[in-house]
Parts: structure tokens; C-alpha cells; sequence
């Protein structure tokens, strides 16, 4: 795909250098677009509401007739499209074309955001003010932005998209994914009709099968496995559909799982995190009691608290909690954090096993002078607030926005930024892009939203006195396998730093045996102390993934289980 | 999930889903990987009587027609019996079935058409411990050239004498498994009955040939630039299975008589219809070779949410539910009258109908300058080709019209009551309504 230099980016003349140098080529809706979607335009308001035209740079890309009452639940038909193939064909639902041009309209918004600040000229607009400020952008535009970032499919496209699972022997996707979903068995029992039976073959293995499904980068786990993807770049959606029988299931309101016969043991979890919660669930699905104790006042962890908001829409983390909760045999305490309002020791002997899923509650530091008097705020607490947040357009966020990092965290944080209406943001990391822990994927999705990427660089100094300023780099080199930073340097004007460098493990309980820093683990979760285990975040091994999570907190159980009635 | 245990012939079973005598169910490996997997009984591979065993051809023994997407429809084989020594197979047989008391073990068969070569097979059989016997009247090529399989099955008075045999020389069920290269599957049928057979099973493979290579002009599958027809299964016959099935459960003569069905069973949806029109299981083949054992899961957890669904707890509720709604043309009822009717907010406006309606059917589909397609009430006859064509799912389909509306093509008044041909007043036989 082509892109533009980072650099490139906010210049809207770039347009037309694209538009000559690429003739709209076959097919070529999609490599075209990853050139020029930044100034696509997508007008749904021609007369009548019955037609849209995709423009790009004034050129008409695609005509789309549109059929009867506005937008509603309507089939659209892609009637035109210059220079090229409709990118879809036949009827396509409301939602295809969102999906298929859901970019476009996106960035159109984007675009067009960025002619009317150049029509405007001098006059300030929210979006042009400096500073750090609430409500850069309408309470019409910022729902726009937050809202489903893939909308679910209908049954029509669910079935479709399932017959091209190839129902493979020993699936590769399968061994792709940490809970081990048997992925072609659930899209079987799509294709023939009973997303029931899906969602429970999902959930059998992954009791938040329906966030897993909208978080899961799947373009690094079971999509890159698909064979489909291996042989024609284009695997079988598998998030999608797994979203698709989670939803039906749960829209039903239907919990499949029974508890087996009490146990009379009782086992406490410290976090209601997806490694907790999924401890719980498959120890109460046991017949044992749990209590959860957690810090916060909401569970869910960083489903609730993490997540990019565009990911998890309509409360969804809460929504799936108290579903799982339907299986009965679970207390959460609110509140509670270990090591203040109870301890591991007073744990231990008040149950029969312990199972620690507390995540990651430090944050690693940049050891810059100035970091200290709040210039530069945690990438996970804005997210935080942000995913809490009642009301968006009440979110201040500055201007001019850097996020140090290149992980999730710093993609979620630079996207969600910009799509609050910071006009410039760029995420800054240390080393090559390629070893950025944010898949190609979530990379391409920020730089799709206008975030500039910016590889090779270390930060040296915040700027500003009282107020920030800038932000200093220095640009790094490999030296000897060492990453060092060289004297060429540069900076960023700031008034918004958010650092994104990596969370830790904090408030460890003595005793426990660490690996690196992370809690040491057997393979099935144990600890260095007998009757505690972890998993999760918090426990060493394994990516720090939700999926991950559901996997070692699911595991975990089935080993305390083992020993509890063994 | 609902209860999917089957009795049949009093061979219980933990669901309904076997596999058919075929490569599948070939060697106790297979078979024993195919109950881990959860099937609920096998038809063992066909075994022919002692002596040499046959030998199958070393070439393709496969041929096939794919979807666009090369999703298999239709298959076609010229494979022969079991070409493995008899005594393997049956001590085999018996150590599966030891291991795997639950599961339904049968045991295909095909000797000669002369009373002695069953007498000497059925007790070896009889010493396995399986569970029954099926009859192989249906293979069509090669075994049929040396007047076994479909030559036994074309011939009702051989079906009868040779049931007849097995019923005397062997005391668990036998079922006669059926060849639908036949004008009329009843006749077969009804000589099994009469032959004492405890059930039928249906269908065996259709002579086929599913292409030409039009390079070396030969038949396909083809061995060394020769083809010859095959049997054809898979999804692609089920229609004609599921007729066949319909046929013997409602006719008069066979009335009761159990059937295990057969032919393109590839979901649990197909299964649940082959159940209703009177199959008391189902036997699955191509289903199997296509996508491996795995897939009776699919089969299992569908079947048993669509029973809880509609409230079945057995599958025994289920069996031959729809036969009463099978009947002959001539008992429809014309008095129903219905108009195609397309949605113009779903309509993509392709056109297909049109084309389909203008081109082959009764020209009642009118097209606008702007591509508007609308039904013309007074010349749709209701053919349904319309409904069919046309790509988009409930875009076009059939209104019923109430009694008393107006049926604008004919100019006559939709009437209440049920009127068939029978006592229409253009049909030279007809009788005055009673
Ligand atoms: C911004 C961000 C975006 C992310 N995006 C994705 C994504 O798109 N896809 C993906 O797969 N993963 C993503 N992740 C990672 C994923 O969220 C985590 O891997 C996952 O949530 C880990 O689950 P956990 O249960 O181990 O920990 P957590 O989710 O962190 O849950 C830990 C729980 O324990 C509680 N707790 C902490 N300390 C204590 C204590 N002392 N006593 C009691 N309770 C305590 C916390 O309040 C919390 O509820 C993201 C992470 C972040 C930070
Ligand atoms: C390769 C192959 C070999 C078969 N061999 C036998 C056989 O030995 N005996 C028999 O009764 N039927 C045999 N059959 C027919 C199947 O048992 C079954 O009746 C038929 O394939 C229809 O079912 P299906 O559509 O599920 O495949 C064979 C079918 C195939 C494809
Ligand atoms: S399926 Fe097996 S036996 Fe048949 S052609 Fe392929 S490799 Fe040979």
C-alpha cells in the first residue's frame, strides 16, 4: 500500500499529486484509497438522500444509488464508479457501505475538517486554539468518531463471509488463537443457520468470546493464520463473525453454561480483569464460590478502563460482566485492593485458593526533567478518563498532542486524541517501526486517522516553562545491537505529552517469586506460593492481550480445580 | 440440548448420524477415529464374499462439479467394493464393535445372487457381533456388470428372494439399501417388504458422468483417455433422494416400513429433512470424504437446537412429520391463488426477472425507464421463477390472496373452499364433488 511521508500529511494539495501519479487503477478502490483516502469525500447529502458520490479531490469516484426512505434499512448499489470496479458489488446493505467506504466517510470528515480550518483563515476555531481545552469538536462529529469502529454484520453478510471458511483440517487458525476457539466449527454452525451453537463453541473455550471478537488484533493471531490469508491475502473474518454469534447469543439475553453440583470450596481473585473474570467464571462453571475483590469501583479491567472506546461501544465491558455473571456462584467487592483493604496472607486463610489477576498498575517513567510537574500524563489514565467520560465534548485535549510509545497503548492513545479534535498528533517511538508492538494494522488505522507516525526517535527534553511547549527528540541508531541516540535532534511543538512506554506490576505481594518483572508462573498458572496463582497481565509469559488473559485466567482455574478436588 | 438418541430396528445409537457404507467407513483405523469423533453408527465398507478380493482401478476414482468458489456439489466415483481379505474386515468389525458397544455397527453386504454365497457369509457376519446387516442392491458400476449391487436392485423378484435368504439364514435386521437408477423406486421397496426386510436405506449413487475433457474427448473421471459413469452423491442429489425417501414412506404398500436415508446429507438441516419425510436416521458419505469426520458436530449441535427450538425432544417425534403434506399433483389445490410481489426497497434493480418473466414465463413484469420492476397482477400466473432468480433474499415473493379478492388474470373471485383437479371441470375424468 502507498502512504504518504508522515510528514506529507496534514498538506491537502497532496491530493492532486496522487490523482496524476495514480490513475485510479482496477480494483483499485483499495490500493487507491490507502493514497488518497485522507481526501476522499463521501456526500450523503445529494438530493433526496438517493444518491452518494465518492469524490476525491473533485473527481468522482463511485456513485451509489441508494434505494427509498433515506438511510435507514435500505440496500445501496453501486451504480458507477470511475476509473475502476465498484468496490462492491451487488446489494449491499446499509452497513457494507459503511464498512466498504466507512474509511472514506471517516476521513472525509477529516478532510473536510482540515479545508474548513484553511477557509476560516484567521478566525480561531476550538479546533485551532491552543492549549488544552474541552470541546474541539461537535457533539454530532465526536459520536461520529467514537462509534463503531467495524459495525457488526447482519445475518445476510454473517453467512456469506462464512462460506468462505474452507472448514480446514486441524486449523491453523485454531493453534493461532491463545484460547484455542474451534474456529471452523463455529463458522460451520454460522453458515448452517444456528449462531446459538456458535457463540456456545466460542464461549466453551472464551467466556469474553464477544470482546475478544472486537479487540483481538486477529490480523497478528487467527486471520494471519487463515489459509485464506496465505494464499490470497484475504482471510476468512474471523472477528467479525465471532462478534456476529456472541451478539445474537447475548442479545438473547441466553447464558449457556450451568454450575456443576456446589464443591463447598471458595476461591478468591483478586482483579475482575478478563484473567479474573474468566478464572471465576470457569471456577463457579465447577461448583465452587468466588469472591473477586477489586480495586476499582467498576469491574472489567482494562475492558472497561483500556479498551479504545470505538472498539467496546454502547458499555458493552459492563454489558458482558453482568452476563457472565448469569452463571451464578460469584461476589464481586468493590474497592477492595489488595494490599490495603486486604492482603494475600489474609486470603490464604480465609480461602481454599487464591487466583491474583491484577494487571498492570504502574506505568514506566521517561526520566526527563519536567516530567514530574504534570507535563507529561500517563497515555492509560487518559484513556481512562476518556473511556468514563460522560460526556466527550467535556474531554480537554490539546491542540498540539505527542504520545511517547509504540505499543497499543500509544496507537489507542494518538487515535483517540485526534478523534477529540487535537489537530496535530504525532506518536514518537524509540526504535524501527517494525518492532513497534502495535500490529501493521492498528499502525495503518492511526495513520488512516491523520496521526502521524514518527520512528527512530528518543525523547531528550519536555519544553516550556509553567507551560509545556514542545517536546525534544533525539534520533537513535543501533550501535553494536544497542539502541543509542545521536545528536541530531528535533522538536516537536506540544501542548499535550502523553507517554505510553509500557505499564508495570505494582504492589507485588511478598513472597512471590518473580520472573523479570512479572509474577513467576508454572504453565497452568502456579505460583512460588502453594494455594496461589496468576495469570493475565500481572503473571510473566504470554502477550499482554485480553485473549491472553481469558486464556491463563481460564487455565489456571482448571488447574486450582484439579487441586482443590484432587 | 434435546435428546438425539435413536432406536432403529431397535439398533440404539447416541444420534441419528451415520456414515454410509464407503471409504469412510473402510477399515477399523477409520472407524474408530470416525465414533472418537462422535458419529452416532457406521455401515461398514461393502464386503464381497471369500475368495480374491476385487481390484479397483489405479487411477482417478473421483470425479466432480464444484461452486464457483470450489465448494464440492457433486461427486461421482467408480469405486468398487471392499478390496480387502473378508476375514480382515470382519475381524475388524468385531473389535470395533466390542470397543464401541454404544454405537450402531452394520455390515454392508454383496455376494453373488445364489442362496448358497449368502448362506456361507451371514453367520461369519453373525459372529462379529454387529448389529445388523445392510444389503447392497444399489452399486451401479462394475459390480452390477457382474450381476451384483444395482443388478440385484433393478429387479424387484431378486430383491424379494435374496431378502428372503438373509432373513432366514440371519436373525438381527437386515436392510436392503436401494439403487435410484430405477423408474420406480416403490417396486424395490415393496419387495424388500416382502421379503421380510426390517428396513430400507436410500439412495445409493446415480449413474453419472460429471464432465467431458473436451481436449482428449474422454469421460470424466478418466483413466488413461477412457471414462466410464460413476456413481454420483453428494449435495447435488439430495432432491432426488429426499423424493425417493417421500415415495416409499407414503406409499400404501410400505406404509411403516423403516427407512435410513441417504443422499447428500451434508448439515444437520438436511438430516432434519430426510427425518421428516420418514427417514428414521440419516447415512452420510460425501459430507464426510469432503470435509473429514469433525463435521458431524455441526450436524449434532444443529439438530439438537432447532428440536429445542420447535420443542421435539426426540428425534422419533420428528420422523415423518411432513410426509402428510407430500401428495400427489392432482390433489393441489387450485384455489390457492398467489402473486409474485417485489420489494422495491430491498430491489437492486438487475433486472433478472424480468429477463426471466419476459423472456420464458408469462411476460407479467413490467420495467420502467428508470429501472422500476413491477408485477402485473393480471398476467402472473405465480410460477415462482421470479422468486427464484433473483439475487436478493425475500426481494421478490408470493402474496396469497385472501377469499374473496379479485384473481385479476383469470377475472374471477378467489373462492374458500379446496378444489383440485380432480373435480375441475376441464379434466375429461373428473368426478362431481362429493
Ligand atoms: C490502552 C490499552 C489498550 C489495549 N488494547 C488492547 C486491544 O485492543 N486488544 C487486546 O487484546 N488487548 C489490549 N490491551 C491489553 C489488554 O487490555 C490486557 O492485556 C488485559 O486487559 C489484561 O487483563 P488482566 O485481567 O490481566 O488485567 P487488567 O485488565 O488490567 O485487570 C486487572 C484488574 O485488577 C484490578 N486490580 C489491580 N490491582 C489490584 C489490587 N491490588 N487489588 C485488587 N484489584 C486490583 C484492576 O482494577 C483491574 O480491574 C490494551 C491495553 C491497554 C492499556
Ligand atoms: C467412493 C464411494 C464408494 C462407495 N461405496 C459404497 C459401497 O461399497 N457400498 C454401498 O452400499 N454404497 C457405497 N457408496 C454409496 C454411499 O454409501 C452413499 O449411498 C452415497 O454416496 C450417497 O450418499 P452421500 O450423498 O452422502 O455421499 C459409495 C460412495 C462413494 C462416494
Ligand atoms: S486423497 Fe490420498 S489416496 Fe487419494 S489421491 Fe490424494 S493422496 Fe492419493
Amino acid at each position: 500500500m502507498l502512504y504518504f511521508g508522515a510528514a506529507a500529511w496534514p498538506v491537502c494539495g497532496v491530493r492532486m499529486r496522487v490523482a496524476q501519479a495514480r490513475p485510479w487503477p482496477l480494483h483499485g478502490f483499495k490500493a487507491g484509497l490507502a493514497g488518497c483516502r485522507k481526501h476522499c469525500v463521501v456526500d450523503f447529502s445529494a438530493q433526496e438522500m438517493s444518491i452518494c458520490r465518492v469524490t476525491v479531490g473533485g473527481v468522482v469516484l463511485a456513485v451509489i444509488a441508494a434505494r427509498a426512505n433515506s438511510f435507514a434499512e435500505n440496500h445501496y448499489f453501486p451504480i458507477a464508479c470511475f476509473g475502476g470496479r465498484p468496490p462492491v458489488q451487488g446489494a449491499v446493505s446499509r452497513k457494507r457501505v459503511f464498512q466498504k467506504f466507512y474509511h472514506l466517510v471517516r476521513d472525509a470528515d477529516l478532510c473536510s475538517t482540515i479545508q474548513s480550518s484553511q477557509r476560516e483563515s484567521a478566525m480561531t476555531t476550538p479546533q485551532r486554539s491552543d492549549g488544552v481545552q474541552p470541546g474541539r469538536l461537535e457533539p454530532s462529529t465526536l459520536d461520529q468518531n467514537f462509534r463503531d469502529a467495524y459495525p457488526p454484520y447482519d445475518a445476510h453478510e454473517a453467512v456469506v463471509a462464512a462460506d468462505r471458511c474452507y472448514f480446514c483440517h486441524d486449523a491453523p487458525c485454531i493453534t493461532a488463537c491463545p484460547t484455542e476457539i474451534d474456529i471452523p466449527l463455529f463458522i460451520r454452525q454460522i453458515a448452517t443457520g444456528t449462531p446459538d451453537a456458535a457463540a456456545r463453541t466460542i464461549l466453551d473455550q472464551n467466556i469474553l468470546g464477544g470482546m475478544c471478537a472486537r479487540v483481538c488484533p486477529t490480523e497478528t493471531l487467527c486471520e494471519q493464520a487463515c489459509v485464506r490469508e496465505a494464499a490470497e491475502g484475504k482471510p476468512v473474518e474471523i472477528g467479525q463473525l465471532q462478534r456476529y454469534a456472541t451478539d445474537t447469543l447475548m442479545a438473547k439475553d441466553i447464558h449457556p453454561f450451568k454450575r456443576a453440583a456446589p464443591t463447598g470450596k471458595t476461591v478468591a481473585v483478586v482483579g475482575a480483569g478478563p484473567a479474573g473474570l474468566a478464572c471465576a467464571h470457569r471456577l463457579a462453571l465447577h461448583g465452587h464460590d468466588v469472591v473477586i475483590f477489586e480495586a476499582r469501583a467498576k469491574g472489567g479491567g482494562l475492558n472497561e478502563f483500556g479498551i479504545a472506546a470505538y472498539k467496546s461501544t454502547d458499555d458493552f465491558a459492563q454489558r458482558e460482566l453482568n452476563w457472565l455473571l448469569q452463571i451464578g456462584g460469584i461476589e464481586i467487592r468493590y474497592d477492595q485492593r489488595l494490599g490495603q483493604q486486604t492482603s494475600l496472607q489474609a486470603l490464604r486463610d480465609a480461602y481454599d485458593a487464591v487466583f491474583l489477576g491484577m494487571g498492570l498498575t504502574g506505568v514506566n517513567a521517561l526520566g526527563l526533567a519536567g516530567e514530574e510537574t504534570g507535563h507529561a500524563e500517563d497515555a492509560v489514565d487518559f484513556i481512562a478518563e476518556l473511556r468514563q467520560a460522560q460526556e466527550l465534548g467535556a474531554l480537554p485535549i490539546g491542540r498540539r498532542v505527542v504520545v511517547i510509545g509504540g505499543g497499543m497503548t500509544a496507537i489507542d492513545a494518538g487515535v483517540q486524541a485526534k478523534l477529540l479534535g487535537a489537530e496535530e498528533v504525532s506518536i514518537v517511538y524509540r526504535r524501527g517501526q517494525d518492532a513497534m508492538s502495535a500490529s501493521r494494522h492498528e499502525q495503518e488505522h492511526a495513520q488512516r486517522k491523520g496521526v502521524r507516525l514518527i520512528c527512530n526517535a528518543a525523547p531528550v527534553g519536555i519544553e516550556g516553562n509553567g507551560t509545556l511547549t514542545g517536546v525534544t527528540f533525539a534520533y537513535t541508531e543501533m550501535q553494536g545491537g544497542k539502541l543509542v541516540t545521536t545528536e541530531d535532534r528535533f522538536t516537536l511543538p506540544a501542548d499535550q505529552v502523553f507517554k505510553a512506554i509500557g505499564q508495570t506490576l505494582a504492589g507485588v505481594p511478598d513472597g512471590l517469586a518473580l520472573d523479570g518483572r512479572k509474577i513467576a508462573v508454572s504453565e497452568t498458572g502456579a505460583t512460588s506460593i502453594k494455594g496461589v496463582w496468576a495469570g493475565g497481565d500481572c503473571a510473566a509469559g504470554g502477550d499482554d492481550l485480553t485473549v491472553t488473559a481469558v486464556a491463563e485466567g481460564r487455565d489456571a482455574a482448571e488447574d486450582m480445580h484439579r487441586s482443590l478436588m484432587g | 440440548m434435546a435428546d438425539l438418541t435413536t432406536d432403529f430396528l431397535g439398533i440404539k445409537s447416541p444420534n441419528p448420524f451415520w456414515l454410509a457404507s464407503a471409504p469412510p467407513t473402510d477399515k477399523e483405523y477409520n472407524v474408530r477415529r470416525a465414533f472418537d469423533a462422535g458419529w452416532g453408527g457406521v455401515v461398514w465398507k461393502t464386503l464381497g464374499a471369500e475368495g480374491p478380493p476385487v481390484v479397483n482401478v489405479n487411477g482417478p476414482r473421483y470425479g466432480a462439479i464444484w461452486g464457483a468458489d470450489r465448494r464440492l456439489l457433486g461427486l461421482n466415483n467408480i469405486e468398487l467394493i471392499t478390496d480387502r481379505p473378508l476375514q480382515t474386515n470382519l475381524e475388524e468389525i468385531a473389535r470395533v464393535k466390542a470397543d464401541y458397544p454404544d454405537r450402531a455397527m452394520i455390515v454392508s453386504l454383496m455376494v453373488p445372487c445364489d442362496e448358497e454365497s449368502w448362506k456361507a457369509i451371514l453367520p461369519r457376519v453373525a459372529e462379529t457381533g454387529a448389529d445388523g446387516i445392510e444389503l447392497n442392491f444399489g452399486c451401479p458400476h462394475g459390480m452390477s456388470e457382474r450381476g451384483m449391487g444395482a443388478a440385484v436392485g433393478q429387479v424387484p423378484e431378486y430383491v424379494e428372494m435374496v431378502t428372503r435368504w438373509c432373513k432366514m439364514y440371519y436373525d438381527k435386521p437386515v436392510i436392503v439399501k436401494l439403487t435410484p437408477n430405477i423408474a420406480d423406486i416403490r417396486g424395490p421397496a415393496r419387495a424388500a417388504k416382502n421379503g421380510g426386510a426390517d428396513a430400507v436405506s436410500l439412495i445409493n449413487t446415480i449413474n453419472s458422468i460429471t464432465g467431458v475433457n473436451l481436449d482428449s474427448m474422454s469421460p470424466e473421471p478418466m483413466i488413461d483417455g477412457r471414462g466410464t459413469h460413476g456413481g454420483y452423491c453428494g449435495p447435488a442429489v439430495k432432491p432426488i433422494a429426499l423424493n425417493m425417501v417421500a415415495e416409499i414412506a407414503r406409499d400404501a404398500e410400505t406404509l411403516g416400513l423403516p427407512i435410513s436415508g441417504i443422499g447428500g446429507v451434508t448439515t444437520w438441516r438436511d438430516a432434519a429433512e430426510f427425518i421428516s419425510l420418514g427417514a428414521g436416521n440419516v447415512q452420510v458419505c460425501t459430507a464426510a470424504m469432503t470435509y473429514g469426520f469433525k463435521i458431524v458436530q455441526e450436524m449434532i449441535s444443529g439438530l439438537s437446537q432447532w428440536m429445542d427450538e420447535k420443542g421435539y425432544t426426540s428425534v422419533e417425534q420428528v420422523v415423518g412429520r411432513a410426509v402428510p403434506n407430500v401428495t400427489d399433483w392432482q390433489y393441489l389445490n387450485l384455489n390457492h391463488v398467489t402473486k409474485a410481489r417485489i420489494d422495491q426497497d430491498l430491489c437492486i434493480k438487475c433486472g433478472r426477472c424480468y429477463a426471466a418473466c419476459e423472456d420464458t414465463s408469462h411476460q407479467a413484469i413490467s420495467m420502467s425507464p428508470d429501472r422500476v420492476f413491477e408485477v402485473m397482477d393480471d398476467e402472473c400466473v405465480a410460477c415462482n421463477l421470479c422468486v427464484n432468480v433473483c439475487p436478493v433474499e425475500d426481494c421478490i415473493t408470493m402474496e396469497v390472496l385472501q377469499p374473496g379478492a379479485m384473481d385479476e388474470r383469470t377475472g374471477s373471485v378467489v373462492e374458500d373452499t379446496y378444489a383440485n383437479w380432480t373435480t375441475h371441470p376441464n379434466n375429461p375424468s373428473a368426478k362431481a364433488a362429493e
